[in-house]
């Protein structure tokens, strides 16, 4: 188990190495900052002095290395545009949109095992093809689309939910969430459901292919003719086997719900890392935007850790050691 | 009847699968009833129908399959008439299974102790330091060393044998009154199977188990069992005592089954294959469903055959096979001028 993750987090080092090289050159790629930073009418002194003073005068390799000694110290630059630190900036947003997509994840999940596991059993039964027809829907129409239509009928017709910001947030161990206070749930409500509907239609799919194929397992049957009640055999022998593939899936996709929450923050005004990246790259702010894709690159390996030992928890038959490769 | 009642009765069992081709007769008009104490050798080629038979017993079949017809009296209550509840507190209780491939049956993801405690806390009040402790007797009656240890085990950390010991131990843990062992000895390697099959035999005589051991191999069947019902493409062709249809085979399957098909008009005997497949149970013949392979056919053979008592040992020796029968159609052909 030790020298599992101590392999683990040499391999995340290197990929968060290769990460920031690619992300410092691909933005470099796409214009200069200067261009934006600095007003037209500056003069040729004023120009190279900014210049200068952002280091951007220096060849890319060093800019890099420079970039790099200072990331290695946990200084990710200021923000050019804000003149704050980039990851300040960051870390400032991330409450919220990691609350966006805790929220999303436990919807998609309760949600979706449930239907899913419905629908397996009962392949033919009305709500099953009902379910399944919905889960349908959830996998072909497009977030955005859908967002602005939850908006037209919950805020615009009924009135019932607001359709942007985070609301009244409240303290819970020193991170502002919106879940605890009335106000801020509503808040949160529309843009989670919005950011989850693909992820309940993925779920109910998994789930249910899954139920389907152990249900057809000798053991399965085995389980019934030790005379087992039906519950038992669902929610242990059916449910336990299934999961283990649902974790996978999940706790990846949990990652791409941070990546999707730009385009839900952005239709919710929701004041998260995404709409930050939205702005950062209108206006070439480097630092923040690096900082932001180094976090997610980051998060993707603090979650592909834990779903690699929820699996191993879950599966007897993976021991974490054997992962030599 | 003067006789007592049977433990098991089966009568006219039929079971179907609709596929996109057709319905497959998988079981077709089984009868056979076992005393208790008893031990019955169900025995075929692959595909006949044997596990069908079992799973259609316990109400095991998997939908779209489907028993249509006949009964299942277990001590006189039809059980697939009964109530699921009802149905549930008998299987795995009174009644148990074995399965064919010991690497299936056990659930991988579950401890072998939690797979044999849910089986006796599915039928009695008992708690779970007692179970704990009739797992641990369980496991050491199949002769598994060190239970303790190995009732913390997952499945992937036996061998084949010994996960069908697991299973047996399970099968066994409520002491039921009848088991159906299907085949649980295919999937092992020879000295293994020998172990396996002593231990069933000498549980079931110690219990007064009846027993009924799915085979496809005649030869097994009669070191062990009582009674011995030969099945063909869903129907029992043959059946009877062990004595009886060993020495007096009287459908030339069971003969073909057992290696030697006497040459009636030739000297001495040779040993033969059955040649040929079995047939597909998508579209039987109305006839015998044997004629095409069997070396004995005749124009009888195109109807269905009767079902009736040879006379060796007494009504319980049965065939389905126009041969020796008195109203075949072709004696009567012969007989008239
Ligand atoms: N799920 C199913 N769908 C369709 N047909 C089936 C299904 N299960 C069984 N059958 C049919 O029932 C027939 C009998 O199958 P069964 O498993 O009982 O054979 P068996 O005698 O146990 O053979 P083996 O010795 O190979 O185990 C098969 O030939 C098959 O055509
Ligand atoms: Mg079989």
């Amino acid at each position: 188990m030790l020298v599992f993750l101590l392999r683990r987090l040499l391999q995340s080092g290197v990929v968060l190495l290769v990460m920031s090289l690619l992300v410092f050159v691909g933005i470099y790629a796409i214009g200069n900052p200067v261009d934006i930073l600095i007003s037209p009418e500056a003069d040729q002194a004023e120009i190279a002095r900014t210049i200068a003073a952002f280091g951007l005068d220096q060849p890319l390799w060093t800019q890099y290395l420079i970039y790099l000694q200072q990331a290695v110290r946990g200084n990710f630059g200021n923000s050019f545009v804000h003149g704050t630190p980039a990851l300040a900036l960051i870390v400032q947003r991330l409450p919220a949109t990691l609350e966006l997509a805790c929220v999303a994840l436990i919807l998609a999940v309760s949600l979706g095992i449930p239907l899913g596991l419905w629908a397996g059993l009962r392949p033919a039964s009305k709500s099953g093809r009902a379910i399944m027809g919905l889960s349908i829907l959830g996998f072909s129409l497009p977030t955005f689309w859908v967002g602005l239509m939850l908006i037209m009928l919950f805020s615009v017709q009924l009135g019932w939910l607001p359709s942007n910001g985070r609301g009244a947030t409240t303290e819970l161990l020193g991170v502002p969430v919106s879940f605890l206070s009335w106000d801020g749930f509503k808040h949160l409500l529309m843009p989670a459901a919005n950011l989850a509907l693909f992820k309940i239609s993925l779920v109910i799919r998994l789930t249910r292919a899954g139920t389907q194929e152990a249900l057809l397992q000798d053991y399965v049957r085995f389980a019934r003719a030790k005379g087992l009640r039906s519950a038992r055999v669902v929610f242990v022998h059916v449910l336990k086997n299934i999961l283990i593939p649902i974790v996978t899936v999940i706790g990846l996709e949990f990652g791409s719900l941070i990546a999707f929450a730009v385009v839900t923050e952005s239709i919710f005004a929701w004041p998260g890392m995404g709409k930050l990246l939205i702005e950062s790259i209108n206006l070439l702010d480097r630092p923040v935007v690096v900082a932001y894709l180094l976090t997610v690159v980051a998060l993707f390996v603090v979650i592909n850790l834990v779903v690699d030992i929820l699996y191993s928890l879950l599966d007897p038959r993976i021991r974490l050691s054997d992962q030599a490769d | 009847m003067s006789m007592v009642q049977p433990l098991l009765e089966v009568n006219k069992l039929q079971t179907q699968f609709p596929t996109s081709s057709g319905i497959a007769k998988a079981v077709d008009d089984v009868s056979f009833s076992l005393a208790a104490g008893e031990i019955l050798g169900l025995v075929g080629e692959s595909g006949c129908g044997k596990t069908v038979t079992g799973f259609s017993i316990l109400g095991l079949v998997d939908p779209p399959g489907r028993v249509v017809g006949g009964q299942v009296l277990f001590k006189g209550e039809d059980l697939l008439t009964m109530d699921t509840e009802r149905l549930r507190a008998i299987r795995g209780n009174r009644l148990a299974m074995i399965f064919q491939d010991p690497m299936m049956t056990l659930n991988p993801v579950l401890r072998i102790d939690t797979q044999l405690i849910e089986t006796l806390q599915a039928h009695q009040d008992i708690s779970r330091a007692a179970a704990y402790d009739r797992a641990l007797e369980a496991l050491g009656e199949v002769g598994i060393a060190e239970p303790a240890q190995r009732l913390r085990a997952y499945p992937h950390q036996f061998s084949g044998g010994m996960r069908q010991r697991v299973a047996i131990a399970i099968a066994l843990i409520n002491r039921p009154d009848l088991i159906i062992a299907d085949e649980p000895t295919t999937a092992l390697d020879v000295t293994i199977q020998g172990q396996i099959l002593a231990l069933v035999q000498a549980l079931c005589r110690e219990r007064q188990m009846s027993l009924i051991w799915i085979s496809h191999d005649l030869s097994v069947v009669a070191g062990l069992a009582d009674r011995v019902a030969v099945m063909y493409a869903g129907k029992i062709v043959e059946s009877g005592t062990v004595r009886a249809t060993l020495d007096h085979p009287a459908h030339p399957y069971t003969r073909g089954l057992l290696g030697a098909i006497p040459a009636l008009h030739e000297r001495g005997s040779r040993l033969l294959p059955i040649p040929g497949t079995t047939p597909s149970l998508l579209n039987l013949p109305a006839g015998c469903a044997f004629a095409d392979r069997c070396a004995q056919v005749h124009g009888a053979c195109a109807l269905p055959p009767p079902d009736f008592a040879v006379g060796h040992d007494g009504p319980s020796h049965r065939v389905r096979c126009w041969l020796n029968h008195a109203n075949s159609p072709n004696r009567i052909a012969d007989a008239a001028p």
